[in-house]
C-alpha cells in the first residue's frame, strides 16, 4: 500500500514508549523510518541525508517533556526542523515605481500560465492592476489560453504573434503605460532545465525588463528531479521565490523541501484548485503539519469561515443541544459542508484523518450529494 | 501518401532518448556510468547504486528489494566486478518487464483511444505525436477535443490536428465531454477514420466528482460500442515522483487502464517510478514521449529503456 508520511511516522515512533531522554537507539530507530517516509515523499535523497543528520544531532539525548510519550517528542523535534527548513512566510511586494514586473518561469506542465491568472486575480484583490503578458511562443495556443484567462477576470492581456519572447517582453512596459497597468505578469514558455538555449532565453527575457519578482513554478508532485530543476533556474535568472502547484493533490510535497533546501528561497503561494480563485499565501507551518500528518486544522477553520453562515451554525448547536435536529437540517449542514469543497480535502485537513483519505471508494461523489434533486 | 513501416519509423529515436539522458546528468547525485564503472564491488558501490536508483525516482521501497536481490546473486555468482553485476541488474529488471504486451489495441469500428492523466502531464501533446505516429503507420486517427474545460485546449489540439495532419472533432468550449466524444465517434464511421483518440481535461485523480465525468464518458462510448474504449491510457510525467503510482492506481479504479505513457523523457527525469508501477499494479508503459516535436513520441521498448536507464555501454 502507499501510505502516507503520516501513517509511517506514526507507525515508527509508536514503537518508542520509553521514559526520559532519547537514547541512541531509539532516535536511529525512527529515524531509519522518517528517512524512507521522506523518500517515499519525494524528498531528495541528499536533502534527506542532511535533514536527517541534522535531526539526529537535535534528538540524541534530548529530554522528552513531560507530556509526552518519546515518540511524540521525535514527531515534535522533526516537525520543529520541517517548519524551519520550510522557511517564513513572505508576502507579495510592489515596487516604488510602477509597473511591478513578474516573470513566472518553470518546465512544461507545471501550471505557469494558470497561475499567472491567478496572481492577477490576486494582485487585483491588494488594489492594483494587472497586465498579463505571454512570451509563450512555442506551444500551440498558449497565447490563446493567456488570453481567455485575462478576459475571464476582465483584464488586459498583450500577446502579440509572429515576435519574439525578448521583444515582447520589452514592449510590454509600454503596453503596461497604455493601458494603465500596475503590474505586469510574464508568462513565459515552459523550458527543461536542461536546455541551456531556452534557459539563455528565459535569462534574456528577464534581463529586458525590471523584474523585482522572478518566480519558479514547480509542480508539487516533482520527484527526485525537484532539486537539479530548482537549481537550474537558480543559476539561470537567481529567482525570489517559488509557487507549488497542484498542492490539492495528494503529493507528499516533499519537492517543497528540496526546493528549500536548494535555493533558499520562499515559497509564495501555493495553487489548491483549477479556479483562478484557488490560490492560497504559503504558511510553512502549516505544510510541515500536513506533512507530518498533524492536520492542517488552521486552513479548515479559515474555510469553513469563509463558507458557513454563523448565526446558522449558531441555530444547528442549539438544535443538536435539544435533540430536536431534523432531515431538513442534516441536509442544510450537508450543503455547507459541501461549500468547503470536496469531502477528501477537507477530510484531509483533519488531525489523524490520513487514513480515513484512504478509503477513497466510501466518499459519496458530488452526483450523489447533488441535493438539487431532492425536492424542496 | 507514401506509408513507412513500422520497423523503420522513428530510427534515431532512441539514441536521441539516449543522449537527452546524458545531457541532463548531474553532479548532485551519482551517475550510472561511474556508479558501475567502481573497481569493486564493495560498501561504496552499494550506497551508490542506492542513491542512483532513488535520484532516478525507482522509490525507497524497489530500490532495497533490486539492491537485496542483486546482494544475493553477487554472493552466489561469486561476482567481483560491478560491471558483472549490470548485466544482472539488467537481466533482473527486463524479466520483470518483458512479459507484458504493449501493443495498441487499433482494430474496431473505429478503435477508441481514451486519454486521461493529471493536469500538465502532457496528455494534448501526446496526442498529436500520436497522430502523426499512427497516420504515419497508414492509418487515419481522428481527434476529439473533449477537453472542453481548460483554456485553448481545443485550439492547442486544432493546432496539432493541422500538424498531423489528421481531422479535428470539437465542440464549443464548456461542452460535455461525452457528447464530443460521441460525435466524433460517429464522424469516424461516417468517414471511415480508424482510430479515434480522445483529449480529456486534465483532472487530479483526487477529485472524485471529475472521475464520474470520466465514467460518463466512458458509458457514453459503450452505448455505441461496448467494446469501447479500446484504449484508456493515462499520460503520465516523468518528471513527477512517487505520486505517479498513485495516479496509476486511482484512475485504474475509476475507469480501468491498458496501457501507459510517459512523457518528457527528454529531460534528466528517469521516471524509475514505471518499475514499481508495473510490478505491483501490472498496467504496461506502451508509448514514451521525448520532447515537444512531432515525431518525438515511440513505442516504449523496456530493452532500450533499460539501457539508457543504466546507461548499458553495449546493445545501443
Amino acid at each position: 500500500m502507499f501510505e502516507s508520511l503520516t501513517d509511517r511516522l506514526d507507525q515508527a515512533l509508536k514503537k518508542l514508549t520509553g521514559r526520559g531522554k532519547l537514547n541512541e537507539a531509539d532516535v536511529d530507530n525512527g529515524l531509519r523510518e522518517v528517512r524512507l517516509a521522506l523518500l517515499e515523499a519525494d524528498v531528495n535523497y541528499k536533502v534527506v541525508k542532511d535533514f536527517i543528520a541534522s535531526i539526529r544531532v537535535r534528538a540524541v539525548g534530548a529530554e522528552v517533556m513531560e507530556s509526552l510519550n518519546p515518540g511524540q517528542q521525535l514527531v515534535k523535534i522533526v516537525d520543529e526542523e520541517l517548519t524551519g527548513l520550510l522557511g517564513e512566510r513572505v508576502p507579495m511586494t510592489y515596487g516604488p515605481l510602477p509597473p511591478t514586473v513578474i516573470v513566472l518561469a518553470g518546465l512544461q506542465g507545471s501550471g505557469k500560465t494558470t497561475t499567472a491568472g491567478k496572481l492577477a486575480l490576486f494582485v487585483r484583490r491588494e488594489g492594483h492592476r494587472p497586465l498579463l503578458v505571454s512570451t509563450d511562443v512555442r506551444r500551440p495556443a498558449a497565447m490563446e489560453q493567456l488570453e481567455v484567462l485575462a478576459k475571464s477576470i476582465n483584464a488586459p492581456a498583450f500577446a502579440p504573434r509572429g515576435k519574439d519572447p525578448i521583444a515582447i517582453a520589452r514592449e510590454s512596459l509600454a503596453e503596461a503605460r497604455r493601458v494603465n497597468a500596475d503590474v505586469v505578469l510574464v508568462d513565459t514558455a515552459g523550458r527543461l532545465q536542461v536546455d541551456q538555449d531556452l534557459l539563455d532565453e528565459l535569462k534574456q527575457i528577464t534581463a529586458a525588463v525590471p523584474a523585482r519578482h522572478r518566480l519558479l513554478v514547480l509542480d508539487a508532485m516533482t520527484g527526485q528531479q525537484a532539486v537539479n530543476i530548482t537549481s537550474a533556474f537558480q543559476q539561470t535568472i537567481p529567482l525570489t521565490g517559488a509557487i507549488l502547484t497542484k498542492l490539492d493533490g495528494d503529493a507528499r510535497g516533499g519537492a517543497a523541501l528540496s526546493l528549500r533546501a536548494v535555493t533558499g528561497c520562499p515559497i509564495q503561494f501555493v495553487g489548491v484548485g483549477e479556479k483562478l480563485t484557488d490560490l492560497e499565501v504559503f504558511y510553512p507551518d502549516r505544510m510541515a503539519s500536513r506533512i507530518l500528518g498533524m492536520g492542517d486544522v488552521l486552513t479548515l477553520i479559515e474555510k469553513a469561515q469563509e463558507h458557513v453562515d454563523e448565526s446558522q451554525a449558531r441555530t444547528m448547536e442549539k438544535k443538536l443541544r435539544t435533540g430536536q435536529l431534523t432531515l431538513t437540517d442534516f441536509m442544510d449542514q450537508l450543503k455547507q459542508v459541501k461549500k468547503m469543497g470536496p469531502l477528501e480535502s477537507i477530510i484531509g485537513m483533519l488531525p489523524g484523518a490520513g487514513k480515513i483519505k484512504n478509503l477513497a471508494g466510501a466518499m459519496p461523489t458530488d452526483d450523489q450529494l447533488n441535493f438539487s434533486r431532492c425536492s424542496n | 501518401m507514401p506509408v513507412e513501416p513500422e520497423s523503420t519509423l522513428r530510427q534515431g529515436f532512441w539514441k536521441r532518448f539516449a543522449k537527452s539522458l546524458d545531457a541532463g546528468r548531474q553532479a548532485y547525485v551519482a551517475d550510472m556510468k561511474e556508479v558501475f564503472g567502481r573497481p569493486a564491488i564493495d560498501a561504496g558501490f552499494w550506497d551508490d547504486l542506492e542513491a542512483t536508483l532513488i535520484a532516478a525516482d525507482a522509490g525507497a521501497r524497489v530500490t532495497e528489494r533490486v539492491i537485496d536481490q542483486l546482494r544475493n546473486q553477487a554472493a552466489g555468482a561469486h561476482l567481483r566486478s560491478p560491471a558483472q553485476a549490470l548485466g544482472y541488474l539488467k537481466a533482473d529488471l527486463l524479466d520483470e518487464m518483458r512479459p507484458r504486451s504493449r501493443q495498441l489495441e487499433l482494430d474496431g469500428t473505429p478503435a477508441v483511444l481514451l486519454v486521461v492523466g493529471v493536469n500538465g502531464s502532457g496528455k494534448t501533446t501526446t496526442i498529436g505525436k500520436l497522430a502523426d505516429l499512427l497516420r504515419r503507420e497508414g492509418r487515419r486517427p481522428l481527434l476529439a477535443a473533449a477537453d472542453t474545460y481548460r483554456a485553448a485546449a481545443i485550439d492547442q489540439l486544432k493546432l496539432w490536428g493541422q500538424r498531423a495532419q489528421v481531422e479535428v472533432v470539437a465542440h464549443q468550449p464548456g461542452a460535455d465531454p461525452g457528447a464530443v466524444a460521441y460525435d466524433a465517434v460517429q464522424a469516424a464511421r461516417a468517414r471511415g477514420a480508424n482510430p479515434v483518440i480522445i483529449d480529456t481535461a486534465g483532472r487530479l485523480h483526487t477529485r472524485s466528482d471529475l472521475m464520474e465525468e470520466l465514467r460518463k464518458v466512458r458509458r457514453v462510448l459503450q452505448r455505441l460500442d461496448e467494446r469501447a474504449p479500446h484504449e484508456v491510457l493515462a499520460v503520465l510525467d516523468a518528471h513527477v515522483g512517487q505520486n505517479s503510482a498513485q495516479q496509476v492506481r486511482v484512475f485504474q479504479q475509476a475507469i480501468g487502464l491498458t496501457g501507459l505513457v510517459v512523457t518528457k523523457m527528454d529531460g534528466s527525469a528517469r521516471a524509475g517510478v514505471v518499475l514499481s508501477i508495473e510490478a505491483e499494479l501490472s498496467v504496461p508503459v506502451k508509448l514514451v514521449g521525448i520532447g515537444e516535436g512531432l515525431d518525438d513520441l515511440n513505442r516504449f521498448d523496456p530493452e532500450q529503456y533499460l539501457d539508457a536507464l543504466l546507461r548499458a555501454e553495449e546493445g545501443t
